[in-house]
């Protein structure tokens, strides 16, 4: 079968534990920051900022935007083979998906590297 | 619910290729007690001979092994010939299998689906000299082909999986890979890694997204969906 | 309409176990091989074997021989099998098997990893004298589901040329005793098309379909008999018909005889395990023309089990969990989908159902078809084969032993691919005023009934006649009711020729096929009554009230039935090759 260029990778066994293992990263980091999020309540800025001002947090994070772009590439690739025939049409969507969650990268990037 | 007197009324999607450009609903008024049998099948027989000899569909062995009489029924997958009468409301609707295109009535190409099937290189395959006798195999190493190797090819499975209702061409369907799985089980193949190469791409095997329907509908009561996450755990561990 | 023709050196008609193995044979010299079959391969009617496939392999009992299986298989037949092509099919049995195993066929096992053997009827060690033998090599209860999947396996492999779904309406002769095409029509399409060919295989199966109570498909019916019959050749043996003692009552699908060589017992109304009584040594596992009768007699005596006494119970409430779950897995199934029943708490109501053809196509032990000259002299109808349940070669004579018929198909499947290999360099394909004529006659049929109109429905024609073979020609013949039968079956057969179909469509008409498969059906169905009444005594299968016992004196010979109601007779062959013959003796049970 030829390869798809617009899937993460292409090869069904690496997207599919990709999928699982992001999965299981994105879990992780909800649940410990809804986590803090009550113990520290009521929650202040000042808090807040320096929870993330930490730099442990701050690569975990940049991990997590990682793992982020990674599933939803997946995701919506898989979501768009499945349900979007129109050649024409899917390519525009999966490119403007890729774009869009890179762009949404680079802003989380900036934002938590500018703390 | 008994049969005596009952009266069932059986609407089913009609088509022919000659008259019709999409199906059409007929119903029939069939009393339970004419028929020869208790099963939906005998229904069927009984519409043919005494109301329209036009319907048609596929049937032989008439106790669910040859896989001929695979149809929707009320919504569901199943075959006729071992579908109870006594298991149906009073009113029963039948299509032909979903996403199958028909030729006629409840008789659907099955081609791609053979194709697909012949994609899984479904049959023994063994590098080693074959012995003077038979190739040993342990009862342990043969239980682990039960459940795999009962298939009989009725399609039931791969017609109610969205999945491939979506990617036909690309992804095999449960049928086929119960097929890889049943020949990846068996003591006496060598070929593992060259059945997982083939399965390597995106939509093959890993379009699967264990919808479940398959292993809801199989009237053999096989588990495609297990089998297929068989494949993808000896997949992982090959190649990690 | 224009037709197109097509041109192979082998055409195989039949996708059962006995058509798929001949094409693996044929293609594997390199020939040209189609194979048509009216349904997709795995479809036919193989699959529904159950208990086995006979081999004296002896991973059970050590001192097993083909030999002893030669003299049980001969004897089963009452001695009217040919000692000749049972001796080849018995001695071909391992290989046959070890064979079907290295190809995948799943066996169950033996602790030891050899394949597992179980006992089956009329099966015995030393010559009759040892006991009973396990010879019978099972997939648990799906042995012919195993063996037609893993052949049609093979065939994928091979990339055998298959024409599924198309249907063979006659064969083409280019002489009087030459066949050198088909006309077939597919079904998808309704397009007639003619296949030349240096060989025609014929490998259409059973014709069950002809009796009201049947273990067998809708689609066994007897094609490759009908055209035989039409084209002028005869079929032999047709009044020998075996009803298996284990069909589900009121439904028809088979119990396999694998249920009581696990251990499951025959009772009647009053618990009474009565197959010791008519068979004090191998009781359960007698052959089952012997245990068909026995149960008949009970029911017949006012011992029959439920309220109007027209069934017996096959009781396996003893054996251990394990056997029936992994030994008989496929008939728990089917007894708690039919008969309502948990195996393991209630007995199955069962009564004896029409199950195998044991008469057919007569050929010689390479599947060459045989027919007669005028002096009644054996003669091969060149270019034609016959293999499997049409094929009356004969290895079971008047009574077939279980799972000898899956033997059957492959050893003959593969016999009949390796003489066309063998042979096929010195046919020639072959159009003359005769093929014209013969295809003619053939799309007259067609025409007959697409064009038809306004006459009877054949549903009545078929019902009269499931009926009359049903009361007539039964477990139990007579005489006087066969006479009568044999007229009614000539009214029916004549208004045959009368009917019409309304289906007039040509996309999958499976009234035309329906239609044709009648007409096939009654030339069976005819034949049979014909040499049911002609043969006046009982042997094997074929029991007489007026005729109770076996006479060899005027009776050891095989019967055969013309078109034309011409009946004639063949001399049973008892000159094996490698062993001596086995004198005709009365059977103990």
């Amino acid at each position: 079968m030829v390869r798809n260029i617009l899937a993460l990778t292409g090869s069904g066994v690496r997207d599919w534990l990709i999928q699982r293992v992001t999965a299981l990263l994105i879990l992780a980091y909800v649940i410990t920051l809804v986590t803090y999020v009550v113990q520290h309540a009521p929650l202040t800025y000042a808090a807040w900022h320096q929870f993330f001002a930490c730099h442990v947090v701050k690569i975990v994070t940049t991990l997590i935007l990682l793992s982020v772009v990674w599933h939803a590439w997946i995701g919506m690739w898989t979501v768009f083979t499945d349900y979007i025939k129109p050649r024409m049409l899917r390519r525009v969507l999966t490119v403007s998906v890729i774009i869009y969650l890179f762009y949404n990268l680079v802003w989380g990037l900036d934002l938590v590297w500018s703390i | 619910m008994s049969n005596t007197g009952r009266i069932i009324h059986i609407t089913v999607y009609r088509f022919d290729p000659d008259q019709d450009s999409k199906p059409y609903p007929a119903t029939y008024e069939v009393d339970a007690s004419h028929c020869r049998g208790v099963m939906l099948l005998d229904a069927l027989e009984y519409i043919k001979s005494h109301l329209d000899e036009t319907l048609s569909f596929r049937r032989s062995c008439n106790e669910g092994v040859c896989g001929s009489d695979g149809m929707n029924i009320n919504g569901k997958n199943g075959l006729a010939c071992i579908t109870p009468l006594a298991s149906l409301p009073d009113k029963v609707t039948l299509r032909s299998l979903p996403s199958f295109p028909i030729i006629r009535d409840l008789i659907v190409d099955m081609t791609r689906f053979y194709k697909q099937y012949e994609r899984a290189d479904p049959y023994l395959q063994n590098t080693g000299d074959a012995p003077a006798k038979e190739r040993l195999q342990s009862p342990e190493e043969r239980s682990k082909l039960d459940g795999l190797y009962e298939c009989i090819l009725c399609a039931c499975c791969t017609s109610a999986c969205p999945s491939y209702w979506w990617n036909p061409d690309k992804f095999m369907g449960p049928a086929a890979l119960l097929w890889v799985a049943r020949f990846l089980a068996d003591s006496r193949d060598n070929y593992e890694n060259e059945r997982l190469e083939a399965l390597q791409d995106a939509f093959s095997l890993y379009r699967c997204r264990s919808v479940m329907n398959c292993a809801d509908v199989c009237p053999k009561g096989l588990n495609p969906a297990k089998a297929i996450a068989d494949v993808r755990h000896r997949m992982l561990d090959e190649s990690t | 309409m224009t037709i197109v023709n097509e041109t192979y050196d082998v055409i195989i008609v039949g996708g059962g176990g006995a058509g798929q193995r001949a094409a693996l044979e044929t293609a594997s010299s390199g020939a040209n091989v189609a194979l048509i079959s009216k349904v997709f391969p795995t479809r036919s009617h193989t699959v529904s074997a159950q208990g086995g496939i006979n081999a004296a392999l002896g991973n059970i009992d050590k001192g097993d021989s083909w030999e002893c299986h030669m003299f049980d298989t001969i004897r089963g037949s009452d001695y009217l099998g040919d000692q000749d092509s049972i001796e080849y099919m018995c001695s071909q049995a391992s290989r046959t098997v070890i064979e079907l195993e290295h190809m995948g066929m799943p066996f169950s096992r033996n602790e030891d990893g050899t394949i597992y053997q179980r006992a089956f009827g009329g099966q015995t060690l030393d010559f009759g004298k040892g006991g009973q033998a396990h010879r019978t090599c099972p997939a648990a209860d799906r042995t012919g589901h195993a063996m037609l999947h893993t052949l049609f396996q093979q065939n994928v492999k091979a990339k055998t040329r298959f024409f599924h779904e198309w249907f063979a309406i006659d064969l083409l002769k280019s002489g009087p005793q030459k066949v050198s095409g088909i006309l077939a029509m597919c079904l998808e399409t309704g397009e007639l098309r003619v296949f030349h060919a240096k060989a025609v295989v014929l490998a259409t199966g059973g014709a069950g379909r002809i009796y009201a109570s049947t273990t067998n498909a809708y689609s066994c019916t007897g094609d490759g008999l009908g055209m035989v019959y039409r084209a002028g050749f005869p079929l032999q043996d047709m009044e020998m018909w075996q009803f298996h003692p284990t069909g589900v009552a009121g439904v028809g699908c088979l119990i396999t005889e694998g249920a009581r060589g696990e251990g499951g017992i025959l009772r009647n109304s009053e618990g009474e395990r009565y197959m010791e009584r008519y068979a004090p040594i191998q009781k359960d596992l007698a052959c089952r023309d012997v245990v068909s009768r026995s149960s008949a007699l009970e029911m017949k005596a006012g011992r029959g089990c439920g309220p109007r006494g027209d069934y017996m119970h096959l009781d396996l409430t003893h054996l251990p969990q394990e056997t029936l779950q992994e030994r008989l897995p496929g008939i728990s199934d089917l007894a708690r989908t039919f008969a309502n029943v948990d195996v393991s708490k209630e007995p199955i109501p069962v009564v004896p159902t029409c199950h195998y053809m044991m008469g057919g196509i007569p050929t010689n032990k390479y599947g060459q078809v045989l027919t007669q000259d005028k002096l009644g002299k054996d003669t091969f109808v060149e270019g034609l084969y016959a293999a499997g349940e049409c094929a009356c070669v004969s290895v079971h004579g008047a009574n077939r032993l279980g799972a000898n018929s899956l033997l059957e198909i492959v050893v003959f499947g593969r016999a009949v691919g390796h003489h066309i290999n063998d042979h096929i360099g010195d046919i020639a394909h072959e159009k003359n005023a005769e093929f014209d004529a013969s295809l003619e006659k053939a799309l007259g049929r067609v025409g007959f009934w697409r064009q038809g109109g306004g006459g009877e429905s054949i549903d009545e024609v078929i019902q009269d006649m499931k009926k009359i073979m049903q009361e007539d020609f039964g477990v139990f013949r007579d005489g006087k009711n066969m006479q009568e039968g044999l007229a009614k079956l000539d009214v029916v057969r004549r208004r045959l020729a009368h009917a019409s179909i309304s289906d007039k469509s040509l996309a999958f008409n499976t009234r035309l096929v329906s239609a044709f498969e009648l007409e096939n059906m009654m030339a069976v169905a005819y034949t049979t009554a014909m040499a049911a009444l002609a043969r006046k005594e009982s042997r094997g299968a074929h029991s007489r009230v007026d005729f109770p016992d076996r006479d060899d004196k005027n009776w050891h010979k095989h019967s055969l039935a013309f078109e034309g109601d011409r009946a004639s007779t063949r001399a049973v062959n008892m000159q094996p090759n490698h062993v001596d013959p086995f004198p005709l003796q009365e059977r103990e049970h």
